[in-house]
């Protein structure tokens, strides 16, 4: 049914339509509106049978999740920021021991310096755990892949993070067309656990290993995100012959097809990018965007079709690697692999700088001039970072840059930018 | 697109406005975007809601920047928050206060508006009639309907009344009632002025 919803609580109903037997989760924003949903729904009894579990941390939350999804129970949890990073070492005992957990991710940036509010640099900080990654565009597409979620999970016994953007995505309200609970039963089948504890046939999980089989053991994860590769567009596609609507798959281009520049982000931002690419196509530039929705296992092969024939890839990213610079690009430029392509990465919207279309078409129209530069970080306030420097260049005890900056741009909140 | 800005303090319902404008928009079969400035918000200090509908699908994430009408639910933000930024000449604003636009020291700002798209409306007493609160959201989309015609006043009535159960939401719709007709009049009341 659609219905005008907050995308926490839209997310929480069709988690709770998958009918997940374990939820436990230590609430952090922008993540709360989704759990608060969740666990009214199993205090009403509305949702059951379910166990909510509270917990003191996010450690905890996710070790119950991984203790739960060993007796062989459906588990869901939900997270974001320092919460993610406090869970770190159980994120990767999850996938390390292949517990097909689902867990929302509310993508958030991560501190120093304090900041509550929208990047995804929580999302990137564990790429490489093992969990599946799929990012949300719209409030319908969050939904809607934590059924696929579930399903690809419990397939593969692998877990799967749904990446939705904080706030942008969490607290706005829009439609999304709610599924019903018999088209979620029939597209997702009771979890069937390829191991669990269980005192009529013993296993232990967990075992230690050692470097005669660790290798084996990674490469053999490594084989199930390739599974993942293939399963993510059967799944969707599966979707779509149902509901119609093109939720998850692995890419999503958008006007590719002639494109000199294409660009390239994940999330809620490539709605605003597509209303740039429009906007610059209406003047003649030859334009198109493509959105990557599932970043782990990364769909290289998909990518370079799509990016084939583009000139000139703009990659937009809501993270980057200090030190070295854009992440997703990195996966781009391995994917591409050919050297007459130009890569530019752009750096946006970290710690909830608002992206705006006007921004994102000063860079198409530099794109379009060929005077992108290979690194840019969109909306940077050169000045202000040339002041710190200078103060720091002065003296010694130049004191805390964040404070310092904060006091440059007389900024009594960070909400002058949101 | 028609986009609105709502300006206000922390606990004045600011959020919850743009919501139920934005239910509201839905309930016209219109698509609708509301979100709020995302903030550690606490009682009392600034906050900034938006909402923007269309016949069209929406897909900008971006704040609103240049919005068609701005309501200001609480008057002393005025001259302390950069209240009408990006708002265009032919923009609406709805500012809640017992005041007339005239009184509030805006000298020749808004010169280039347009005067019967300028209004106050005093929602605080309003809701303390209503309601026996002074919470003023509600009133406010009343006027707001009253105000630019953009949404019919019953879809915020019903929209109201969805979001606030039983007695609360009868008497919130009783005060989207009583500032639709307050600014229904002065809109009248202006045009009348400047036929003659």
């Amino acid at each position: 049914m659609l219905r005008q919803i907050e995308g926490s609580k839209a997310i929480a109903e069709t988690v709770a339509l998958c009918r997940p037997e374990v939820v436990c989760a230590y609430p952090i924003s922008p993540q709360t509106h989704i759990i608060e949903a969740v666990g009214a729904m199993v205090k009403a009894g509305t949702l059951a049978p379910c166990e909510f579990i509270n917990v003191e941390s996010e450690f905890a939350a996710m070790s119950v999740a991984i203790g739960a999804s060993a007796t062989g129970a459906r588990a869901y949890t939900a997270t974001a920021s320092q919460g993610l990073l406090f869970m770190m070492e159980a994120v990767y005992n999850a996938a390390g021991l292949g517990l097909p957990i689902v867990m929302t991710l509310a993508n958030r940036a991560i501190g120093a310096p304090i900041n509550i509010w929208n990047d995804h640099s929580d999302a990137m900080a564990v790429r490489d755990s093992g969990w599946i990654q799929l990012f949300a565009e719209t409030n319908q597409e969050a939904s809607d892949l934590h059924v696929q979620a579930f399903r690809l999970a419990e397939e593969l016994s692998v877990p799967v993070m749904v990446c939705v953007d904080g706030f942008i995505l969490t607290h706005a309200v829009e439609g999304v067309d709610l599924l019903d609970q018999s088209f979620v039963d029939s597209f997702l089948p009771p979890y069937e656990p390829r191991q669990m504890l269980d005192t009529k046939a013993p296993v232990s999980i967990g075992a230690m290993v050692g470097p005669e089989a660790f290798e084996e053991v990674r490469y053999l994860a490594h084989l199930r995100q390739l599974d993942a590769l293939e399963r993510i567009p059967e799944i969707a596609r599966e979707f779509f012959e149902s509901t119609g609507r093109e939720s998850g798959g692995l890419v999503r281009p958008y006007r590719t097809e002639d494109a000199e520049t294409v660009v390239v982000a994940m999330g809620s931002v490539l709605g605003t990018i597509k209303d740039a690419v429009d906007a610059r196509r209406d003047l003649g530039e030859r334009v198109g965007v493509l959105g990557v929705t599932s970043f782990r296992p990364f769909p290289s092969d998909a990518v370079r079709d799509a990016l084939a024939h583009a000139r000139q890839v703009v990659v937009i990213e809501k993270a980057f690697s200090i030190g070295a610079g854009g992440v997703l690009s990195t996966d781009i430029a391995i994917a591409i692999h050919h050297e007459q392509t130009l890569l530019r990465t752009v750096v946006a919207g970290l710690g909830g700088r608002a992206i705006t279309q006007r921004s994102l078409e000063k860079v198409l129209d530099h794109a379009s001039r060929d005077e992108l530069a290979a690194l840019t970080f969109l909306d940077l306030d050169q000045g202000a970072v040339d002041r710190e420097r200078a103060r720091m260049h002065a003296t010694r005890r130049s004191g805390p840059s964040a404070e310092n900056l904060l006091r440059d741009r007389s900024a009594v909140s960070p909400r002058a930018h949101a | 697109m028609f986009q609105v800005r709502i300006h206000g303090r922390g606990g004045q319902g600011v959020v919850t406005a743009a919501e139920i404008l934005s239910v509201a928009a839905f309930d016209e079969g219109r698509h609708a975007q509301a979100f709020p400035s995302f903030g550690s918000e606490r009682t009392g200090a600034p906050v900034v809601s938006f909402c923007r509908f269309d016949d069209r699908v929406i897909r900008t994430r971006e704040p609103v920047m240049e919005p068609d009408a701005v309501i200001i639910q609480d008057v002393t933000l005025i001259h302390q928050v950069d209240l009408f930024s990006g708002l265009s000449p032919d923009g609406y604003v709805l500012i809640n206060t017992s005041n007339s636009f005239s009184d509030l020291g805006f000298g020749d700002f808004f010169d280039q508006y347009h005067t019967e798209r300028l209004m106050t409306c005093p929602a605080t007493d309003i809701a303390l009639e209503h309601l026996g609160r002074p919470l003023p959201n509600a009133a406010l989309l009343g006027g707001f309907a009253a105000l630019t015609g953009e949404i019919a006043w019953d879809s915020i009535d019903k929209a109201v009344r969805e979001h606030f159960a039983g007695p609360v939401g009868e008497r919130n719709a009783a005060a989207v009632r009583a500032a639709f007709d307050y600014v229904a009049s002065k809109v009248k009341e202006v045009a009348r002025a400047s036929t003659n």
